[in-house]
């Protein structure tokens, strides 16, 4: 068990002030916080544990991703945005954030994604909100002068959120809906088999995946069987996110193939998808 | 100012102490704050060997609550001497073990091995962990297997024995009497409520074990109500806890006769409560006029 880490680890309890909150659809939030000394201790794919309100119901703080980092004329970061989608209470209380208010949030929290250096190529696969761990990752990658590739799937092209921050970026973004009103019909798993298929020969590919949990065994799979390794940003049903309740397990292998339970909020979000035993995994 | 309480022979720098099974091992949240600052840290359920825990989903939130089965998933004991406590010394936590048995030999045995060990400050008894089929709550649901656990361990060592005990029996003040029978030198009190969730679509429990306790200040007027009631009838201190939150809900159980307090659940939505805490408990003792904690507990006036 990674007592060490845990020991040098110093993430900080922010009282965050909202300051914006964009609605970009009936679901989907954008919500921007200030929180300078969070922030500027994030690195790709980390998380914090938000509690948008007061009082006991709901009691317990929720995990978002760091979407983006928010920075000054000067560069440096002063704030985080969590791009949350609305499925329950909390969810709720996120949307209803208005400027100004101040909620808990402590981070940064979990081990987060390893940047792969050129020429190891980066490709992100994201499923709706699961986009949300890849702005953080995709900034350090194209920092390293490694741009990666972003395929993005959704429901629906309504569904499809903030790509053009990656964009921006100078990232290709790769599209999948279910319903083909943007992009490749289907999942993402579709244009990214026929990447693999166009990959030259020899070139090594790291692949991260976010999203529902049959997507990333999906991705996971076709990216194992290809020969290359996939990194998944796994969401538990967590209590506090600190690794104190043991709320977060998830069953990881060990090197004699053995699952045993292990902290999402420690051992991940990140993890290497060789090593979860995904039939184990819910939902 | 002073915030010491004393629990038997042991003295706590102040009456906060970190629930087990609420704080990981302790070295979790070494980064996130001072461990000595703390009364105690209670580290989460050791058995003799690892344990793997119940699958996922574990915990689901309830009205101010939330309801856990988390199975005690843990290192054993061996593991924990070797890998968690030095640390948790280095850091100067003040450390109680809750101690888990299947048989009334693994709690001796597993007691015996921490005794052996320097850095534990006391062994906390766990008969009443209501989410495992041996072991635990079958003791903590007899009181002649209360008194047997507590006398044996009792036998062992001579470290201060805390057994905690269950709200899920009619009387707990009958199992702080059979504990203080058998030798222990405090009880803590109370564990979760066993406790049921159902998903109305599926009709299927909403965690994997299917019932789980319930903790949170949902729970706490009961436990303060229990608290009182054990405190009433052992001479031996009282350990209280079951929802706190605040220092108004600590002080609760300090004047219903806690001598120290366990906060659980809330150290999950605030980490650093531990401040507040002490902070709040030191107001109060301003305004109160109070030179020592022992002033507050078991004050409460009845009468109406």
């Amino acid at each position: 068990m990674a007592t060490p880490d845990i020991l040098t680890r110093m993430p900080v309890d922010a009282a965050a002030r909202v300051i914006a909150n964009t609605a970009l659809s009936v679901d989907y939030n954008l919500v921007a916080l200030e929180a300078p000394e969070l922030a500027a201790l994030v690195r790709p794919g980390q998380f914090v544990m938000i509690k948008p309100h007061e009082g006991h119901h709901p009691l317990l703080r929720r995990p978002f991703s760091v979407f983006e980092l928010l920075r000054s004329a000067d560069g440096r970061a002063h704030g985080i945005s969590i791009l949350s989608k609305r499925v329950g209470t909390s969810t709720a209380l996120v949307a209803g954030l208005r400027e100004g208010d101040v909620v808990a949030c402590l981070g940064p929290l979990g081990r987060p994604f390893e940047p792969v250096e050129a020429p190891v190529e980066a490709w992100m696969a994201a499923g709706g909100v699961g986009l949300a761990p890849f702005m953080t990752l995709a900034e350090a990658l194209v920092a390293d002068g490694n741009p990666p590739t972003l395929f993005y799937g959704a429901r629906r092209a309504a569904d499809l959120h903030c790509a053009d921050r990656f964009e921006r970026l100078g990232i290709r973004v790769v599209y999948a809906t279910e319903d083909g009103s943007r992009g490749a019909r289907g999942f993402v798993t579709a244009p990214m088999a026929e990447a693999f298929a166009a990959l030259p020969g020899g070139r090594q590919v790291r692949v991260y995946a976010c999203g529902p949990t049959p997507m990333m065994r999906a991705v996971n799979d076709l990216t194992v069987a290809r020969g290359h390794r996939c990194d998944v940003s796994l969401e538990q049903v967590m209590g506090c996110g600190l690794g104190g309740c043991y709320s977060c397990v998830v069953k990881a292998l060990d090197e004699g193939g053995h699952g045993h339970y292990v902290r999402s909020c420690l051992a991940g979000p990140i993890f290497d998808g060789r090593t979860i035993d995904w039939t184990a995994l819910g939902h | 100012m002073d915030l010491s309480v004393q629990i038997g022979r042991l003295r706590l720098v102040n009456p906060f102490i970190a629930a087990s099974g609420c704080f990981g091992y302790g070295v979790e949240y070494a980064g996130l704050l001072d461990l000595a600052s703390l009364g105690g840290v209670c580290v989460k359920g050791l058995f003799l060997n690892e344990r793997e825990g119940h699958p996922p989903q574990r915990i689901v939130e309830t009205p101010a609550g939330m309801i856990n089965a988390i199975g005690l998933q843990g290192v054993g004991v061996h593991r924990f001497v070797e890998e968690y406590l030095p640390p948790l010394r280095a850091a100067g936590a003040t450390v109680f073990v809750n101690v888990c048995g299947t048989s009334i030999d693994e709690y001796a045995e597993v007691s015996r091995i921490l005794s052996d060990h320097e850095g534990v400050a006391a062994i906390e008894l766990n008969i009443s962990c209501p989410n495992i089929k041996e072991g635990g709550i079958q003791f903590g649901c007899s009181l002649a297997g209360t008194h047997d656990v507590v006398s044996a361990v009792r036998k062992v060592t001579t470290l201060p024995v805390i057994p905690k005990l269950t709200p899920n029996v009619t009387a707990p003040a009958s199992f702080a009497r059979a504990a203080e029978e058998a030798g222990a030198d405090a009880v803590s009190l109370v564990n979760t409520f066993l406790a049921l969730a159902i998903d109305v679509e599926t009709r299927r429990p909403k965690i994997s074990n299917g019932m789980g306790g319930l903790s949170g200040p949902a729970i706490r007027p009961i436990a303060v109500r229990m608290t009182y009631e054990c405190a009433s009838a052992v001479k031996i201190p009282v350990i209280g806890m079951g929802g706190i939150t605040s220092i108004g809900d600590a002080l609760e159980f300090l004047i219903a006769g806690a001598s120290a307090v366990q906060v659980g659940t809330a150290n999950f939505v605030n980490p650093l409560i531990w401040n507040d805490l002490r902070t709040g408990l030191a107001d109060y003792m301003t305004r109160h006029q109070l030179s020592s904690v022992s002033q507050i507990v078991g004050t409460l006036d009845m009468k109406r």
